[in-house]
């Protein structure tokens, strides 16, 4: 289809599909925006869902991107709860549930991802939980009471940061993870074995090598059985075992699919009219000369961002490194880059402490920075990251040398 | 409800009503007031909800935590009275509480 834009549809009204939206309007296009999301709710943030709303420190409303009046404000048409059932490429249109269709001369598809489901006996139990909405956090702070038995399953961020809450609030927590390590998959080793140590200094019991072979009770979960025969006694039970993405409409349409959409550094895909963005879309990992699939609200604005720049043939935003965060207790994770193929890790500080960091090297440049409670450490290894740049193991772990200076000497 | 005042950097102002114990940054993206990106929410890691306070309010808003100061010392074009708008919750003294936002937050 040539010509300028009139009409964008986006797909997914959660932070990268909002971004699209809000973006577009910044860099000044005119025409129609239409956002639809399936959930009841305006974008809003996911990260204080498995902290200070489950905690019940924030209201709702404290989680919108935006209030609601913006989007009027600034004529985009968001529809929330209802889903999209097709997208026909050929005729540029989609079909939402009741049958409505809308035309689009660009689309995109920002449809997320949603918790994987364990395919195990008794799964379907009532209190076998997830947590990645407001109504899935809103289910589980009626059960979240004091001195209730809750056991979680998977030692992923999700579950780590609603098993800190959980003993914050008082209740028996008991966590399973099914590898050795916690955090194995967005982490090393020390990182997993301080977070271990956290849990369990917190009053948690945390199982690792820990199987678990199906739920137990009688319409109601009432415990989780491992693959040894021991059952974990649980009033209501929390699986965050990592997330699939919503690619199914996008399958079905023709569109080039994987492990999730994918996309080109400017977030087109195989289509040249349609854009993915956000935990749904397979894109180029720029610093790191491979594709993937990452799942961050840095990666979700940043996708948003660039769709929107591809459509306006605008300048796009410089690509950060990906970066992260995690709150639980009293500690603050923040991380850069990926560190997947690291071959040396350097330690920066003592891990008793409860500040302190783990420098990810490849071939003698950095690759990622996990900070803990050390925020000069994750702002200067951010850059660090940025630029693969080249930095002495023994400067890193030298805690006499400031973090300014180990940037001002790094090379690239 | 304490009043504040946002100013962009062409000099454009914009006040707002405040709610005692929600933050500056908050307050900016619930009333759209633009210049304020907070990509993190609030969650003191990133600073693109970097403001300048206006000296006036430098002694009653006060200084950064140690997480906030770490931050800041590596954000773009700070300068003496830079602060997170994130971190700074609203109280009643703060009425009349004046921050200008910074060409860009990237």
């Amino acid at each position: 289809m040539s010509g300028a834009p009139k009409r964008i549809v986006i797909l997914g009204a959660g932070q990268a599909g909002g971004q699209a939206a809000y973006s577009l309007r910044l860099g000044g296009f005119e025409g129609a925006i239409t956002l639809i999301g399936d959930e009841p709710a305006p974008p809003y943030q996911r990260p204080p869902l498995s902290k200070a709303y489950l905690k019940g420190e924030v209201e709702a409303e404290r989680l919108f991107l935006k209030p609601l009046d913006y989007y009027s404000e600034h004529r985009i048409d968001l529809i929330t709860g209802v889903a999209a059932t097709a997208i026909d490429l050929a005729a540029h249109e989609v079909t939402l549930a009741k049958g409505k269709t809308l035309g689009w001369d660009r689309l995109v598809v920002a449809t997320g991802t949603r918790p994987r489901r364990l395919t195990l006996p008794g799964a379907d139990l009532a209190g076998v939980l997830e947590l990645r909405t407001l109504a899935d956090v809103d289910r589980l702070k009626t059960l979240a009471v004091a001195g209730a038995r809750m056991v979680v399953v998977g030692a992923g961020y999700i579950g780590l940061e609603a098993a800190a809450v959980g003993r914050q609030l008082g209740l028996a927590v008991t966590v399973l993870e099914a590898m050795p390590q916690v955090l194995s998959r967005v982490a090393g080793p020390e990182i997993g074995a301080f977070y271990t140590r956290l849990h369990r200094e917190a009053g948690s019991d945390v199982r690792l090598s820990a199987r678990v072979a199906g739920f137990e009770g009688e319409g109601r979960v009432s415990g989780v059985r491992l693959a040894d025969g021991e059952v974990i006694a649980a009033d209501f039970v929390l699986v965050g075992v990592g997330v699939v993405p919503n690619m199914e409409l996008a399958l079905e349409a023709g569109l080039t699919c994987g492990n999730g959409i994918v996309v080109d550094a400017a977030m087109r895909t195989s289509h040249p009219d349609v854009f993915a963005a956000g935990d749904v879309a397979w894109r180029p990992l720029m610093h790191y000369g491979r594709e993937g699939r990452l799942e961050s609200v840095h990666n979700a604005i940043e996708g948003g961002k660039l769709a929107a720049a591809a459509i306006l043939t605008a300048p796009p935003p410089v690509v950060e490194a990906p970066w992260f965060w995690s709150d639980q207790f009293n500690v603050k994770l923040q991380t850069a880059g990926l560190w997947t193929g690291s071959d040396k890790t350097v330690v920066r500080g003592e891990p008793g402490s409860g500040a302190f960091a783990v420098f990810y090297l490849k071939e003698g440049r950095v690759i990622a920075v996990d900070a803990v409670n050390s925020g000069p450490e994750y702002i200067v290894g951010k850059r660090l990251v940025a630029a693969m740049a080249k930095v002495a193991p023994a400067e890193l772990a030298d805690k006499s040398i400031s973090m300014k200076d180990i940037g001002a000497r790094a090379s690239t | 409800m304490p009043k504040i005042t946002y100013v962009d950097s062409s000099g454009t102002e914009r006040t707002v009503e405040g709610k005692n114990g929600m933050t500056v940054m908050e307050t900016a993206i619930k009333h759209n007031v633009p210049g304020i990106d907070a990509d993190c929410g609030g969650a003191c890691a990133c600073a693109t909800c970097h403001v300048y306070v206006d000296p006036v309010f430098a002694e009653k808003v006060g200084k950064p935590s140690a997480m906030e100061q770490s931050m800041l010392d590596f954000a773009e074009n700070v300068k003496e009275n830079s602060r997170l708008s994130c971190q700074i919750k609203i109280r009643d003294d703060l009425d009349g509480l004046r921050v200008t936002t910074p060409e860009s937050q990237h």
